[in-house]
């Protein structure tokens, strides 16, 4: 085979190779926040990102689009995590405050080992509906930079507005979730 | 030979049956940091020494230990990824790797030796003069002497 051919070849496969590594590197440092994060900062409502994740209370699966036509309160939550057992109060009376209202509070207990998340949930009689998520699948999809973090979803499963950090009173949990619930048809 | 055998086969099954705290540690990766167990002082890296703890006290075997964890946070809580599946390339990648670079150093390696190869070594045989040239230059020579 021709030796300068050979070489020409070899060379375009690494100038080739060099260019799809840049441009990966773009990319990524380009990317930066999840798209839920940025689209919420620009104001706008970014669709919920779909999971299907178990049920902590040993009650099968819960898929969020199953509860389209809800208000639905997203908390991310783990029982190791200091300033989540400080809010788990709020958001439990939020939860019976509102229950008559169409609205559902939701848990997602991330990089958690499962029986310390139920000891967890039974020490602060948590009676809303709380999913396991160990391999913090969700977390990148929602843009979630910790525990604990709070995403208010209208009832067309759209995100319209997130707590970065505990819900430290109950006027802040009311004023997310009026936010969603205005937005319901 | 069976005897060297049986005698690195011996640990590694008191192992399996008998783990150490400090073996699994090194052995798991904390979720959040993403750093061996040992090396974590992480929340959720304490809860698990503390049920890794456990879990030998009950007398559950390395495997069981470790498929517990890996059921509950995915193999990326193994420091070392399993030979199966979608992380068996995390073992391949790195060996074709090698695999590839040696190819290469010794495809350049055969090619350099082939170019100095074709170079007339300095110093060495001569091509003979021209018989003309070379009865010129023995005449001026002469003329010297």
């Amino acid at each position: 085979m021709n030796v300068a051919r050979l070489r020409l070849g070899a060379q375009a496969i690494a100038v080739a190779v060099v260019a799809a590594l840049l441009g990966l590197l773009i990319w990524k440092v380009a990317q930066g926040d999840s798209p839920v994060v940025e689209e919420l900062a620009r104001g706008g409502t970014p669709e919920a990102p779909l999971f299907t994740l178990e049920r902590l209370d040993g009650k099968g699966d819960l898929a969020i689009e199953s509860l389209r036509g809800k208000t639905v309160v997203l908390n991310f939550w783990a029982s190791w995590c200091g300033p989540c057992r400080d809010e788990m109060p709020l958001l439990q009376q939020g939860s019976e405050r509102w229950k008559d209202r169409n609205v559902v509070f939701v848990g997602i207990d991330i990089d958690d080992l499962r029986s310390d998340a139920r000891s967890f949930l039974e020490r602060f009689g948590v009676t809303y509906a709380n999913v396991y998520d160990g391999k913090s699948s969700t977390v990148g999809r929602y843009g979630a930079t910790g525990v604990p973090e709070t995403y208010f979803v209208d009832p067309a499963g759209r995100i319209r507005w997130r707590i970065a950090g505990p819900v430290d009173e109950a006027a802040d949990l009311d004023e997310g979730i009026e936010r969603a619930f205005q937005a319901a048809p | 030979m069976a005897l060297l055998a049986l005698a690195f086969a011996a640990p590694a099954a008191g192992s399996e049956l008998r783990p150490t705290p400090a073996e699994l540690e090194s052995e798991l990766v904390c979720p959040v940091c993403e750093t061996t167990l040992d090396t974590s002082d992480a929340p959720v890296a304490r809860r698990m020494k503390a049920r890794i703890r456990e879990q030998i006290a009950a007398g559950a075997t390395k495997s069981e230990i470790k498929s517990e964890f890996v059921d509950q946070f995915g193999t990326a809580v193994l420091a070392v990824p399993p030979r199966k599946g979608f992380d068996l390339v995390a073992w391949i990648l790195p060996l074709a790797g090698l695999g590839v670079g040696v190819v290469a150093v010794g495809a350049l390696v055969w090619r350099w030796s082939r170019v100095r190869g074709d170079v007339p070594p300095a110093g060495g045989a001569r091509e003979p003069l021209d018989p003309v040239l070379e009865q010129r230059l023995d005449d001026e020579l002469e003329r010297y002497e």
